[in-house]
């Protein structure tokens, strides 16, 4: 442990992530923060009180001892701090750019209270990870094989942390993907300019050295149903984590005019067709002047920071409660007002009017104003008579959320949901059907990275637990799917 | 990686591949397609399986060059592969017996009913099959259709073949023949045509299943892309279709929505032929020349 005092250390400042100029960063899908030197990282661990309660572990759904990768930091022991990162968590240089960590990790912790500024938690965690991608040929230590095969479906977050982890345990892991691209939502939705696809490719290319297959193109529902893959394919238990990819649409007039697109299909063209790259790439976008996003989540602001990017001269948010209310991560809202995204806060859509062709050309809209809290105790918004008003636009986008996507429940009759079409299962992601685990977005609708890979990481521990006291011997029948 | 076993010209424009893709092959049932993606910067396409071999672990396309993605694709051949192939998708056709199922294929229409004629006549459906065209490179499958249906009508709208006239034409003919009455019409094809069917139909109260082909990206119902109006629903045409009663089908709509991309298709296209050019070009140069390339 470093030997400063800890009134030296409270005396230090946070460290700023460097980011790149907005006007210059909203006209490309490079990454908009560089990422700190070793200097400030140092520094910025320095920070650290190194608490005896370590009250900021308990905010990290999948348990980095922060205190100690920290401590690593500050004796410049990148590869030590490396190891205690990588020993909880599979994708640090992912949940180091993405985890909301103002609600997670950095709320509680103890240098955060009353006027004080959290440690930069996350950026440290960003910093070590790519630090070990360019200079760590990390090899995990894998237990001896177990005999057992575990089936994982999905490639997200979810289900890669739970291959890692039933891979470090010495299980043969297959996980089958409906894409063609592993990630998840790391790839289809989530830009590149916050989360560069190199990043996701090389934590994928870790699972696969550790022997996790990834079998791409494979529709579990379709291709193989579950009780197939269990009874035929010789798999001795499984994991879902299908997410939960269905968008939602506000079904108000005009909804499948040209030009209407939802956040999910504009930011699959987007980022993994890759239609920026248009007519590098072969998938087309419309590319709009006037782009108006529906939503304040992190989903509407990736949007409509993709649409500025695709070279939007207006950019417009339209979100029907107010800031303080917006649930996307701080950080994005603050870096999209930056960029010059337009904000229409108090502001819901009634219908998107067409012209004769069939295009988009503008949304009605009505002023709202809030009024008492509802039940999740945010104050209602409720709209004000005779305030309608029209935003000319020539693209939309309705990112007000995503819901469960019915396509394998509906073939697995055994496997109960809730009314929303959610699998239903206990804290350790057992459902009820014996051996089937689930985890991330499926059980609990759309939610963060980190909460599904600390569902990946429980369940892989019940998994081994399950096929250890359970099963016993490993299914002979069936050959692996390959 | 998925190999292309076997092809075959069908047309100057429509050709015939036999793909390996065991996974697909083993739950495929008629109705249901894939998607592929040729290339590492491909588009995703949905293209219709038209048969399938469990055993051999096969699946049959039928695929009509009409832009980027299928030129390329049928510039393909026994020894190349394509890089992805999902599926099956969709759901499948129910199959029952109706007693006269009449099955119409306008243009690369075809390669969807035919699975179906086969699935129709299994059962015990009497299969009237109609395959139309403008002119006669069009009218793709014939001898095919015949092997798996009672019989079959090829159209051309120029009379350079078989019946003049269009399948709706034909259809009308059937439709006055009261000793064999329609059960049942399973159509495919451009939707100009299914339209035009759909609205033949209506009245005469005949079931009218029509297979709906919106501009598609992932096929899970994760994008909303081909979305289509159903009576007062929106449904996604990839996992609660792509056959729908075709009475209750917003035809305009769907027409509409077609020509979303029409300014890149075209881009598309024109830099692939002019990069064809240029490649023919050096080569003819070369060759004149007297180097090898
Ligand atoms: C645009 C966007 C931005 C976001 N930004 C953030 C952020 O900044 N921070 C944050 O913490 N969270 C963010 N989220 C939320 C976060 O990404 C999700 O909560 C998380 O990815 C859920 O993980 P998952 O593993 O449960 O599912 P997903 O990531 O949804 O992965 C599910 C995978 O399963 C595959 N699949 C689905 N059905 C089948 C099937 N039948 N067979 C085979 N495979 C199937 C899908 O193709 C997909 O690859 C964002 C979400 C979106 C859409
Ligand atoms: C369920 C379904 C089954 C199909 N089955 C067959 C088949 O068996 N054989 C066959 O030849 N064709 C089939 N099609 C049509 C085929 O997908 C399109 O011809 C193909 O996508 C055109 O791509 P392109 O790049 O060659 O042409 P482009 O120049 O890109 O497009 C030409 C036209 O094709 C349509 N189209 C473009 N992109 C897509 C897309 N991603 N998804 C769907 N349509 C698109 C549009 O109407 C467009 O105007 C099917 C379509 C669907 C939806
Ligand atoms: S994974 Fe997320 S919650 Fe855990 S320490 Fe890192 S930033 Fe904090
Ligand atoms: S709560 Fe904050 S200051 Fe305390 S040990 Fe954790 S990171 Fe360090
Ligand atoms: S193609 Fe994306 S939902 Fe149907």
């Amino acid at each position: 442990m470093s030997n400063l005092t800890p009134k030296e250390r409270m005396k230090i400042a946070r460290q700023k992530m460097p980011e790149r100029a907005a006007d210059e960063r909203n006209k490309d899908f490079k990454e908009v923060n560089i990422g700190m030197k070793e200097e400030a990282a140092t520094l910025e661990a320095d920070r650290c009180l190194q608490c005896k309660d370590r009250a900021c572990i308990a905010g990290c759904p999948v348990g980095i001892d922060i205190p100690v990768f920290l401590d690593r930091i500050s004796e410049g022991d990148m590869e030590g701090a490396a190891k205690v990162l990588l020993d909880a968590n599979t994708l640090p240089g992912i949940t180091g750019r993405v985890c909301p960590q103002e609600e997670q990790c950095e709320q509680v912790c103890v240098r955060g209270k009353g006027k004080g500024v959290a440690v930069g938690i996350g950026y440290l965690e960003r910093y070590v990870a790519d630090w070990a991608r360019e200079n760590l040929d990390i090899k995990q230590i894998l237990a001896e094989p177990s005999g057992f095969k575990v089936a994982i479906v999905g490639s997200g977050p979810a289900g890669l942390t739970a291959g890692g982890e039933l891979a470090k345990k010495g299980h043969d892991v297959t996980i089958f993907e409906a894409l063609h691209t592993a990630g998840g939502v790391l790839v289809y939705g989530i830009p590149e300019f916050r989360l560069p696809n190199k990043v996701i490719e090389s934590e994928v290319d870790r699972l696969r050295q550790m022997g996790v297959k990834i079998i791409c193109n494979v529709v579990v529902g379709r291709t193989f149903t579950v009780n197939e893959l269990l009874e035929e394919e010789g798999f001795d238990a499984m994991f879902i984590a299908n997410g939960a990819g269905l968008p939602v649409f506000m079904n108000i007039p005009g909804e499948n005019l040209k030009g209407v697109y939802s956040a999910n299909e504009y930011l699959t063209r987007s980022n993994l067709m890759r239609a920026y790259e248009f007519p590098e790439s072969d998938t087309p976008i419309v590319r709009g002047d006037k782009v108006v996003v529906i939503g304040g989540g992190n989903v509407a602001m990736d949007s409509v920071r993709t649409a500025k990017r695709l070279g939007a001269k207006e950019a417009t948010l339209v979100y029907r409660r107010s800031r303080q209310e917006m649930p996307a991560r701080v950080e994005e809202a603050h870096h999209a007002e930056e960029e010059g995204i337009i904000f229409k806060l108090l502001c819901n859509p009634l219908r998107y009017l067409g012209t004769e062709d069939g295009w988009v050309k503008g949304v009605e809209c009505i002023q709202m104003e809030l009024g008492e809290p509802d039940d999740s105790g945010r104050r209602r918004p409720v709209p004000i008579k005779g305030s309608e008003f029209i935003i000319d636009c020539d693209v939309a986008i309705p990112a007000i959320g995503t819901q469960a996507n019915p396509l394998l429940t509906a073939t697995t009759p055994d496997l109960k949901v809730n009314r929303w079409g959610y699998i239903e299962a206990d804290e350790d992601g057992a459902t009820s059907m014996p051996g089937v685990f689930a985890g991330g977005d499926i059980i609990r609708g759309a939610a963060t990275v980190i909460l599904a890979m600390g569902d990946g990481k429980r369940s892989a521990a019940a998994i081994d637990k399950y096929l250890r006291e359970t099963k016993k011997a490993p299914t002979k029948a069936g050959a692996a799917a390959s | 990686m998925f190999p292309i076993l076997d092809a075959k010209l069908l047309a100057s424009d429509v050709k015939w591949f036999k793909i390996e893709a065991p996974l697909v092959a083993k739950h495929r049932q008629p109705g249901q397609f894939v998607i592929i993606r040729l290339d590492e910067t491909g588009e995703r396409i949905p293209l219709t399986i038209a048969d399938c071999d469990r055993e051999a672990g096969t699946i049959d396309l039928i695929v009509k060059a009409i832009g980027k993605t299928t030129i390329c694709l049928c510039e393909k051949d026994k020894g190349d592969t394509i890089t992805d192939v999902m599926g099956p998708l969709g759901m499948p056709t129910e199959i029952e017996n109706v007693g006269h199922a009449v099955l119409i294929g306008g243009g690369v229409g075809t390669a969807v009913i035919y699975p179906l004629a086969k699935a129709l006549q299994d059962v015990g459906n009497y299969v009237s099959s109609i395959t139309g065209g403008r002119t006669k490179d069009l009218v793709v499958l014939e001898d095919a259709l015949k092997e798996v249906s009672d019989i079959v009508y090829a159209t051309t709208d120029d009379g350079s073949y078989g019946f003049h006239g269009t399948v709706a034409d034909k259809l009308t003919e059937l439709m006055e023949d009261k000793d064999r009455p329609i059960g049942a019409i399973y159509t495919a094809g451009p939707v100009p045509m299914m339209k035009a069917i759909a609205d033949m139909t209506r009245e005469a109260g005949i079931k009218t299943i029509v297979s709906l082909n919106p501009i598609m990206v992932d096929g899970t119902g994760m994008c909303g892309g081909c979305r289509v109006s159903i009576g007062t629903e929106t449904k996604f045409a990839c996992v609660d279709g792509p056959e729908f009663d075709g009475h209750e089908v917003d035809f305009r709509e769907l027409a509409d929505r077609l020509t979303a991309y029409r300014d890149q298709e075209k881009t598309s296209l024109d830099r692939m032929q002019q990069r064809k050019c240029r490649a023919e070009a050096q080569f003819e140069a070369a060759q004149a020349d007297g180097r090898t390339v």
